[in-house]
């Protein structure tokens, strides 16, 4: 006790922060702690500052603005009126074209979600069996459409609803069909055809984060198994290579997500918009025709929160799965 | 097979197999590309053939002339959209990396009050699109006057969260001896940041760059901007196929500059954005 005591003094002059949050844990001294620490933290969050305000203006003040004026009336002329849940009860009881575009923002997010998340893995596993020329070279070409800018236009020669597009040109060469087939104008197929074109693009940066998680596996841990009885590449890919690369499948798992809930572009470089009898209506062109079409602010920000609620649910849910497999 | 790592757990046939599939669908996404290739080079009379033939006969530089001539011509110069994206494109990239940075250096080797929440949000961020904030987005646009201006673009560029995240990720793996000892010499956080960090992230800069890149040279001068002659060389190539097929050519021969410059970049750049991506896990 005496020898505490003595101590104490030179203690408290090498570390005065210290003594104090020992001895007395009362709620001063955690103001005070706190104080001190954000001085302490003066520099990072000056160098932090300029990127957070850019966010912060962006991002996280427009979502706020946005779920709050999701509960108004607002044409950008006159006063946000109050609605209450108006705008909700107006968008699901009877507003049939969003239920279109609800509908066919949950096709695209089942169908291109899970298949691109697959392809951007499976791809990845096979080109990093080859050797590092050949690998560089395929990565090239998996990853080249998502950022060849909007080259995806080419699609639209390609399924062109005249004989001079190539499909239609090779399918009557080849005696399948005798007319052209009206590919991007007809109900039947413009949801398949912008699935198609979205898979195509969706080779990104999950894709490139795969390659990278894959080569960095332990190679000793392959070797292990070896001689834990693992024969085949089906089995080292179970019990090593997946469960190595969890970081990076939840990572790319987001990416995919957020990305298969979003689709709009493609929908309406090939489409049109609206598309025939709003075929490849998604929420997001929804948004867009209440947004900057018709100035229903108060409106589009109900779909827009919508649209954020069904990306973030969907992304905790499935990081929720993912985080429980192989453990 | 010289082609093919020896490793362990591998049989040849169903390596065959694998292979031939990849190069099934590497052709799938490959072809689109190299029909873009061949449609820059085509002659006026192979664009327009019946029935349509996919690789170039005559190879021409026409295309280019006509863009040449084009460029000269019409109302707003097509030099113009040029200028309009490098700008863009420029600004926007080379700000995206230095801000993010900046606000991953902190976050990657220090604890301070509120930086866990901080990273928690921009985390969150990932897992929404930026459709969500269009319309407020618009409000803080005019407030700040920024409509019709390019700032518009470039300054919400900036902070992109996902360059953010991977500059962290990448910085974490910065030895702490490494600034310590540079903090023993007297040297301040920002003098560390500038001259220490900096240097050594260097593949993740570009990283970031390749995925800023792309998005703002094929950015249509998005909701902001209405000025013709403030307008992007994407808007103009949208604009030029709508033209019909008077433009075809004009039109193949822009959308090959579009694609070839991120590519480009890309193949320049690959190995060290997969060393940047290896880091790029979420951990808990």
């Amino acid at each position: 006790m005496q020898a505490e005591q003595m101590e104490q003094p030179i203690e408290s002059t090498v570390y005065p922060k210290k003594k104090v949050k020992v001895n007395h844990p009362n709620k001063r001294s955690k103001m005070n702690r706190f104080k001190s620490e954000l001085k302490r933290g003066k520099h990072y969050y000056i160098l932090m500052a300029p990127y957070m305000i850019i966010f912060a203006l962006f991002t996280v003040v427009p979502v706020i603005v946005s779920l709050f004026l999701s509960f108004f009336s607002f044409n950008m002329l006159e006063l946000p009126q109050f609605v209450g849940w108006g705008n909700y009860s107006r968008l699901f009881l009877s507003d049939d074209v969003f239920m279109i575009a609800l509908k066919n923002t949950l096709v695209f997010a089942v169908i291109t979600g899970p298949l691109s998340y697959l392809a951007c893995f499976l791809f990845a596993w096979i080109i990093n069996e080859l050797s590092p020329k050949i690998r560089a070279f395929m990565t090239v070409i998996f990853y080249a459409p998502s950022i060849a800018g909007n080259v995806f236009f080419i699609w639209l020669i390609i399924f062109s609803g005249d004989a001079y597009g190539y499909l239609n040109g090779f399918l009557m060469r080849t005696g399948i069909i005798l007319e052209p087939i009206q590919w991007l104008r007809d109900e039947q197929y413009v949801l398949g055809v912008v699935i198609l074109v979205q898979l195509w693009l969706s080779l990104g940066t999950s894709f490139l984060a795969f390659i990278a998680g894959l080569q960095t596996i332990d190679h000793s841990l392959v070797e292990a198994g070896a001689v834990d009885g693992i024969k085949n590449r089906w089995q080292e890919l179970w019990y090593i290579t997946l469960p190595s690369m969890k970081p990076q499948l939840l990572f790319g798992a987001v990416l995919q997500i957020t990305q298969s809930f979003a689709v709009a572009d493609i929908s309406i470089a090939l489409a049109g918009f609206p598309s025939v009898n709003y075929a490849a209506h998604t929420v997001v062109t929804h948004l867009m025709d209440y947004g900057t079409i018709r100035f229903e602010m108060g409106y589009a920000s109900a779909i827009a929160t919508v649209l954020f609620g069904l990306m973030l649910g969907t992304n905790m849910l499935i990081q929720k799965l993912l985080r429980k497999v192989g453990t | 097979m010289a082609l093919i790592k020896k490793r362990l757990n591998r049989s040849l046939p169903v390596s065959l197999m694998l292979f031939l599939f990849l190069a099934l669908f590497g052709a799938f996404m490959a072809l689109p590309l190299v029909y873009a290739v061949n449609n820059a080079f085509k002659p006026l009379d192979e664009l327009f053939i019946f029935p349509p033939r996919f690789f170039v006969r005559n190879p021409t530089l026409d295309n280019f002339f006509d863009l040449a001539a084009v460029m000269g011509d019409s109302w707003v110069p097509l030099s113009r959209y040029f200028f309009n994206t490098i700008v863009i494109t420029l600004f926007g990239t080379v700000g995206h990396i230095i801000l993010a940075s900046m606000a991953a250096y902190p976050l990657a080797k220090y604890k301070f009050p509120g930086s866990s929440a901080i990273f928690r949000v921009v985390v969150l961020s990932l897992m929404f699109s930026p459709h969500v904030t269009a319309i407020p987005n618009y409000m803080v646009m005019s407030r700040l006057g920024w409509i019709d201006t390019h700032l518009s673009l470039i300054v919400p560029a900036m902070a992109f969260p996902l360059g953010l995240f991977l500059m962290k990720q990448f910085m974490e793996q910065l030895p702490d001896a490494m600034l310590e000892a540079a903090k023993i010499d007297g040297a301040s956080e920002y003098r560390i940041f500038w001259k220490i960090v900096m240097p050594n992230v260097k593949p993740a800069w570009l990283t970031l760059l390749i995925l800023q890149f792309p998005v703002l040279w094929g950015t249509n001068g998005g909701d902001f901007v209405y000025s013709e002659e403030l307008k992007t060389l994407n808007y103009a190539l949208q604009q030029i196929i709508l033209g019909g097929i008077a433009r075809a050519g004009v039109g193949a021969a822009v959308a090959l500059i579009l694609m070839v410059v991120p590519i480009t970049l890309f193949i320049i750049s690959q190995s060290n954005v997969i060393q940047t991506m290896s880091s790029s896990g979420m951990k808990d």
